[in-house]
């Protein structure tokens, strides 16, 4: 009887199950686009993310870049003896390589990974030390003393005082632990040429290149890179396995040799955190916060605050408008079909009435009210899945790109601290990774079953509501109600 | 066998107080065939909804052989109407979704009746109104002679001890009510059913052998007999 009922007046009452139906198709559909766009553009925040701090980091711990310890301070001078270089024609032609820390860096104890080792829940922990190589190679006329220096414009590459000819080119380079292979910056590469830093690279002269520096520097596994003065071999090149085809760092060299041209002995500038499980990352988080009270622990999560290009205006736009809007159609659709469902039932109070006086129960009519309400919505969200999904194929077809911006590890925005008269901007290759990425929306069958589910639920809120006044109706109506 | 002692029933509206029934006292054997008649607003709707366990009086007391209807709460009330109790209304109130056949259909829900034991209770019943060519038919495409035997039906299929009818001839012409009166005496001749008629038709009251007069909620038996004008309240329903 219920099922032979509900077929008769869902077909018999087209224009309004209609109604009830489009209304929920309509959100459905908004709450399947709106939640895939968001997953897609999350997963596209998480492989800009994993470029620069690899796979399966969940927290990175850093310094805040003030102090002694920081990076771009005043150490980036340039001095040449008289005896430097070589003399023609009366000037003087000089290269120079420093390795020094990377502006927006702090270098902070080594003793710290092992603290961080010691916290419970953390499954791996790796420490790195974030440099830049500045090479300085030029001209300049004779000194007229012993000893000159020069004084950089900021921005760097331009002529010097008294007709001087010269140019600062960085690189970036980051000191790892040759031999960890679980967390860090070495997870989100693979080798395109040579091997990867091995355990046995640690005190060598060896670097591994990113495939991209390495291809516009004109350098090959074979070569020799001078870095901080010291000539190394290039043993290998990797290339970046995320989405964005960016990396952390141009040159890798080990951690123990980078600290020890860059006399910062013991000193490190990022630790990279992997948690034993997702619920674990907070607890990890505050642990670390209160083991290393003056250091800065980031989660992914404040990491993806980081990503800024037109992939965080969608991230932006998608969580608040797309949600509100979402949220708005959805409530909008619960509404109409509780008020249809209602004044349905108001319209049919001699029906209800009729049945109640031969017999039937408060309970079963209220269940056949509720029924017809929860069917027209659930096909509703059937209709909406569909549209949402056939929405989100056709997002992913147009091949939409989105560029994402990334600070590199540790890289708190802001000014480098100090003011040395070479100086490198927030804005050069040492700081950000820029890069593109196509915009491919995951459609989840959790996602088609949260947004029936989110009808259904509709559904019975209007079937509640029309049930309500449903059961609150006399059976004597039926004698006295005319039509 | 219906027992009703000092049953009365009171509205109360914000401004004023209905009494719709005043004391009665009445008892209808089982069996019998009962005719209720009275002006308009005298009473006889609110006396069948007290019979058909639709309401509750205001006080006194109301049996339907050892039931107390009068203490019996909603779900009892339910129960006994889906049992022991078939209604038929003056219009004639078929849902108008479903055809014949499902409309009686609906009397046997409450039942627990399987669906295939409902199709054939049903059909059955129908065939006994002389509806059986048209099960399938909706009411909108019924007469209104037609719809008021499909509501027979449904009252019947469940086979109550009692059949409540409140001017199951007022919206039919005369053709019409004479073949849906002769209808409910052979049902009544037939099962030993209880029926009690709520009507303005002398015609039909003239069939009862038993006539109950209702003015301003009081109750008194065969007060129209004798009179030479039997219809006491000319006003219309
Ligand atoms: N639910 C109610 N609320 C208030 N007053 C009511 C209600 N039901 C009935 N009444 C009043 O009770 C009185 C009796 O009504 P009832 O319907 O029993 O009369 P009736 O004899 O069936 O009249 P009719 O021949 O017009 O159908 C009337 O005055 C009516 O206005
Ligand atoms: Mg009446």
């Amino acid at each position: 009887m219920f099922f032979t009922y509900l077929r008769r007046e869902l077909a018999n009452r087209r224009r309004q199950s209609a109604v009830v139906a489009a209304g929920m198709a309509l959100a459905i559909t908004l709450v399947i686009i709106v939640s895939s766009l968001s997953a897609g553009v999350e997963d596209a925040q998480d492989s800009a993310l994993s470029a620069v701090y690899g796979v399966g980091t969940d927290i990175t711990v850093s310094s805040p870049a003030e102090g002694p310890n920081a990076g771009g301070g005043g150490g980036q001078r340039f001095q040449f003896g008289a005896e430097d270089g070589e003399r023609a024609d009366g000037s003087t032609s000089v290269v120079q390589s420093r390795l020094h820390l990377s502006p927006g860096t702090a270098s902070f104890s080594a003793d710290a990974v092992d603290t961080v080792r010691g916290i419970a829940d953390v499954e791996a922990a790796t420490a790195t030390l974030s440099l830049t190589n500045v090479t300085f190679e030029g001209e300049m006329p004779d000194p007229q003393e012993g000893g000159g220096m020069v004084r950089v414009a900021p921005g760097g590459g331009a002529d010097g005082e008294g007709g001087s000819s010269f140019d600062v080119t960085t690189f970036s380079v980051l000191g790892l632990d040759p031999g960890e292979t679980g967390v860090g910056p070495l997870t989100s590469v693979a080798v395109s040429d040579g091997r990867a830093p091995a355990a046995d690279d640690a005190g060598t002269h060896t670097a591994v290149l990113d495939n991209d520096y390495a291809t516009g520097a004109e350098l090959a596994v074979g070569d020799t890179l001078e870095i901080g003065g010291t000539e190394f071999e290039i043993v290998g090149l990797v290339a970046s396995t995320a989405a964005t085809g960016a990396s952390a760092a141009d040159v890798y060299i080990p951690l123990d040799t980078a600290q020890e041209l860059a006399e910062l002995d013991g000193e490190i500038s990022d630790i990279y955190v992997q948690a034993t499980s997702a619920t674990a990352i907070d607890q990890v988080q505050a642990d670390i916060e209160a083991a290393l009270p003056d250091a800065t622990v980031n989660t992914q999560q404040d990491l993806a605050s980081t990503v800024s290009g037109s992939l965080a205006t969608a991230a932006s736009l998608l969580s608040n408008l797309g949600t509100w809007l979402s949220v708005a159609v959805l409530a909008a659709a619960f509404l109409i079909a509780a008020l249809l469902t209602m004044s349905g039932v108001a319209r049919r109070t001699r029906e209800f009435g009729t049945l109640k006086a031969i017999g039937w129960s408060n309970g079963r009519v209220v269940r056949q009210v509720a029924g017809e309400s929860l069917v027209q919505a659930v096909l509703g969200g059937l209709v909406g899945s569909a549209l949402g999904v056939i929405g989100v194929l056709a997002v992913n077809a147009a091949g939409i790109t989105l560029s994402s911006v990334t600070d590199a590890p540790a890289g708190p925005e802001g000014e480098p601290a100090g003011g040395g008269p070479v100086r490198i901007g927030p804005g050069s290759d040492a700081a950000a990774s820029t890069a593109d990425i196509v915009l491919n929306a995951p459609v989840s069958v959790q996602i088609v079953l949260l947004a029936v589910g989110l009808a259904a639920l509709g559904g019975l809120v209007a079937g509640a509501s029309g049930g309500w006044r449903a059961a609150r109706l006399r059976p004597a109506e039926a004698l006295r109600a005319v039509n | 066998m219906y027992t009703l002692s000092n049953v009365t029933k009171t509205y109360r509206q914000t401004n004023r107080t209905v009494h719709a029934l005043r004391s009665v006292d009445l008892s209808i054997p089982t069996g019998q065939l009962v005719a209720v008649q009275g002006p308009t607003g005298g009473g006889k709707s609110t006396l069948l909804q007290m019979l058909g366990a639709l309401d509750r009086p205001s006080s006194g007391e109301v049996r339907l052989g050892d039931a107390v209807l009068s203490a019996a709460d909603d779900r009892e009330l339910a129960r006994v109407r889906a049992r022991q109790v078939g209604f038929v209304f003056q219009n004639f109130n078929l849902i108008p979704t479903l055809t014949a056949r499902e409309n009686v259909e609906t009397a046997l829900a409450p039942l627990g009746t399987a669906g295939a034991e409902r199709r054939r209770r049903s059909t059955e019943v129908l065939g006994r109104v002389g509806l059986a060519d048209r099960l399938d038919h909706l009411p909108a495409e019924l007469s209104g002679g037609q719809q008021q035997r499909v509501a027979i039906a449904r009252a019947l299929v469940k086979e109550p001890e009692v059949l409540l009818a409140d001017e199951p001839t007022g919206n039919l012409d005369e053709v019409t009510r004479d073949e849906v009166m002769d209808l409910l005496e052979l049902l009544w001749r037939d099962q030993g059913l209880t029926v009690v008629v709520v009507t303005h038709d002398s015609a039909v009251a003239d069939r009862a052998d038993r006539r109950l007069y209702i003015a301003d909620g009081t109750v008194t038996s065969g007060a129209p007999r004798g009179r030479t004008a039997p219809r006491p309240a000319a006003a219309g329903s």
